[in-house]
């Protein structure tokens, strides 16, 4: 069965994938799964959805996601412009662009996180990767941007696991072939621009330790490997630590887990976590066991899925380059990418346009200058011209790939500084004594 | 990021606080300022920006007929007798961000002067408005006290009103009362004299940056072939708080933006003439934007690099404890 991070990015808002695996009980695209939707209850039912959206499937009919109906469905809230308006106030400075645009639209206690840092009460960030591939595109930076945004207003730790082992169960990888991937993908995470000061990177093959061991069992002895298979479909077919992984990713939610970084005052500290909204499943049982452990219960803010470059009905694979911009694209890539594969939402005929204008609903180009173009003058300027027929297709690919350009080659740059001994210096178990400074 | 009058008076607007507003030219004392707002009725204010031996600041804004002894009040804050003074002139613009004459408690909306403490005479809870500078002296806004605690509040104050006349005898039986308005951190005020040797990494990497804030932007370079020059005309840190401030990134590139506009703005005012004011600042701006998010990448890099480099030297010393006695011992 696809894991839950099958599309190569634990917590991203990885593109809408087919299920990858020939898993038995895993239905292949078109039906719904057998063990669907797990109610909140922890029960499973047979439904016949419409979209189904869950750690391990991400599909709807007719392509296109109800982001409202997800949300009714999972019972997590919208973030609203008042949350917004309330980030710009207690942070000083102006909302992140995906915060802006609603590409992080949905959360559960958001507004406890903030009431408590109003009086005083830190937190810490909490997020990850399944780093199941060498190449990571734009959709897998995106959760990472957003944190490391988080990290910057609220100034707070931030903790980043990379499943090194999950991998090593869901995709068949050797133990050190995973361990490679992990520290490669660590060298990219932190490219994205984390301060070193207060940011702990691990590998849970050379993580694994007494409080965050102590920690899986204590979660492991709160849940059923019923509520498992609910959330995850496993079958008693699937191997035996796919059961217990699930442990191990819901461990770093408790501040104990960490204690060379979290102790003393510091030992019941609340956890914010930036995810993808089809991890959503999985933190409801994290959410569930946390009092039990007596510990605040992880707080969460969601993003919508990252659209493919050919649009709602195009298919990501991660054989298929084409369907994303890739951290080590060459600008003439993203230039022959964006200008080929990008799904255009124009009319086919240059006198069609400047009649009827584009279908702003469909373009891709648009979608992808939603979430990277940060004025948000020039981004409305576009919109009308472009949906007036002002504008051709080509003007607005031209100013995406100025946009991505730029991203890619800083991300590069960054990237290029990264050696090994950062890395080291990154996941070396250590205190954080300025972590909040 | 320094906030302007405008924005101050947009966030008062926000926060639903009326206030009245009155244009006048630059006053630099109480009774120039009365000439022109004396007839809104409302109490002017008289402030004073103060910095004690450990270059911690102060606000007090008093009533203006109120008498403020900075020896008692220095006794009362647990500074001893001499121990208050008025601030350097230039942390005005670095800190408050205001001109001189302009000392004004909403000065502390900007972060630079998080730590800078407010004393407020007790006086104004009982006037009908309260007459302070929006930033500018040449503007004077009236507000009722609620409401200017309301401000307060907003910006994470808690409003701290003090009998300014008071004056108890301080000593051992009475411990100083107005102890707990003493900041917790100092600032690192510009010309500041103490002299104290560079320590170790934490001097070392602001040495390292303030060098970089004389020379223009550069990539950064391999860590292992960076030099890290000691700057004898740097001031070293001794604070704890300071050090934090200075490995700080978006703060460092701030300052970078900030003295390569000022220095862009004189050059271009030489060439063209001062109407072009407005043009200038946009086109500032507009290059800040464009600027900002490479800076910021790149001088993340360069502390995690610098940051990476402290750390393993860290760990090879501790492998020759015959030639690092002190540092395993100390353990």
């Amino acid at each position: 069965m696809a894991s839950f991070r099958s599309c190569a990015s634990f917590r991203s808002c990885h593109l809408p994938l087919p299920l990858l695996s020939k898993s038995k009980m895993a239905s292949t695209t078109g039906e719904t799964l057998a063990a669907a939707e797990p109610i909140a209850d922890g029960r499973t039912e047979e439904v016949e959805e419409e979209q189904v959206v869950n750690p391990w499937e991400v599909s709807a009919k007719g392509g296109k996601i109800d982001y409202d109906k997800l949300v009714d469905k999972f019972g997590c809230q919208r973030l609203d412009e008042s949350l917004i308006q309330r980030f710009e106030r207690i942070t000083g400075r102006r909302a992140h662009v995906f915060l802006r645009r609603g590409l992080f639209f949905a959360h559960r206690d958001l507004s406890d996180i903030l009431d408590a840092y109003e009086r005083g009460e830190k937190f810490y960030l909490y997020t990850g990767r399944g780093p199941s591939s060498e190449s990571l595109h734009l959709g897998h930076l995106v959760p990472f941007m957003f944190t490391k945004y988080l990290q910057d207003v609220f100034k707070v730790p931030l903790v980043i696991q990379l499943t090194d082992d999950e991998k090593c169960m869901w995709k068949g990888l050797s133990v050190e072939e995973s361990e490679r991937l992990a520290r490669e993908n660590a060298k990219d995470i932190i490219a994205c621009g984390f301060d070193v000061e207060r940011t702990f990177i691990f590998a849970d093959f050379s993580y694994m330790s007494p409080p965050i061991y102590k920690n899986i069992v204590r979660i492991a002895n709160c849940v059923t490997g019923n509520k498992i298979v609910g959330i995850f479909g496993l079958t008693l077919e699937d191997y035996g630590g796919k059961f217990f992984f699930p442990y191990i990713q819901a461990a770093p939610s408790f501040p104990s887990s960490f204690p060379h970084i979290f102790s003393g005052k510091y030992s019941k500290l609340r956890c914010l976590i930036p995810c993808a909204i089809d991890q959503d499943p999985y933190f409801r049982m994290t959410r569930d066991v946390a009092p039990r452990l007596s510990y605040h219960k992880p707080a969460l803010i969601e993003s919508k899925f990252f659209p493919a470059l050919q649009g709602e009905s195009g298919k990501m694979s991660a054989s298929d380059p084409n369907s994303a911009i890739y951290v080590t694209d060459s600008l003439k890539d993203i230039k022959n990418k964006v200008n080929r594969y990008a799904f255009s939402g124009g009319q086919d005929t240059i006198e069609k346009q400047r009649k009827y204008g584009a279908n702003l609903e469909v373009d891709v180009p648009v979608k992808y200058l939603n979430f990277f173009l940060d004025d948000d003058a020039e981004l409305l300027s576009i919109k009308e011209k472009y949906g007036s027929g002002a504008m051709l297709t080509g003007e607005v690919k031209a100013r995406l790939i100025e946009v991505l350009s730029e991203i890619v080659e800083r991300h590069q740059r960054a990237r290029a500084a990264v050696t090994e001994e950062t890395v080291d210096a990154f996941m070396a178990v250590r205190p954080l004594p300025r972590m909040f400074g | 990021m320094a906030f302007t009058k405008d924005q101050l008076l947009a966030r008062l607007q926000e926060l639903k606080i009326e206030f009245l507003s009155c244009d006048h030219p630059a006053v630099m004392t109480v009774e120039e300022q009365a000439k022109y707002v004396g007839h809104l009725g409302g109490a002017l204010s008289k402030n004073l920006f103060l910095k004690d031996k450990k270059h911690r600041l102060y606000i007090i804004s008093a009533l203006a007929n109120t008498k403020v002894d900075l020896k008692i009040l220095s006794q009362r804050l647990g500074l001893g007798k001499g121990g208050l003074r008025m601030a350097p002139e230039e942390a005005l613009p670095e800190i408050l961000h205001v001109a001189l004459g302009s000392v004004t408690p909403f000065a502390l909306i900007n972060e630079s002067a998080r730590s800078v403490s407010l004393l407020l005479d007790k006086g104004f809870k009982s006037q009908r408005y309260c007459l302070f500078h929006p930033l500018t002296n040449e503007v004077t806004i009236a507000l009722t006290p609620s409401d200017f605690d309301k401000f307060l509040l907003s910006i994470g104050r808690e409003p701290a009103y003090v009998d300014l006349e008071d004056c108890p005898v301080v000593g051992k039986d009475n411990p100083p009362d107005l102890a707990y308005l003493v900041p917790a951190e100092a600032l690192n005020l510009p010309g500041g004299a103490d002299k104290v040797p560079p320590t170790s990494a934490p001097a070392q990497t602001n040495a390292t940056l303030e060098q970089k804030t004389k020379q223009p932007t550069q990539k950064p370079k391999e860590p292992s072939k960076e030099q890290k020059q000691k700057s004898g005309k740097d001031k070293p840190q001794i604070n704890a708080d300071a050090v934090a401030d200075s490995t700080n990134v978006e703060k460092f590139v701030e300052k970078v933006l900030e003295k390569v506009s000022n220095v862009f703005i004189s050059e271009l005012s030489k060439q063209s003439n001062a109407e072009d004011g407005n043009i200038k600042d946009h086109m500032l701006e507009g290059v800040k934007q464009r600027v900002s998010f490479d800076l910021l990448s790149m001088t993340m890099t360069l502390k995690n690099s610098v940051y990476t480099q402290g750390f393993h030297a860290g760990i090879e010393s501790t492998l020759y404890p015959l030639a690092n006695r002190k540092i395993v011992e100390r353990k």
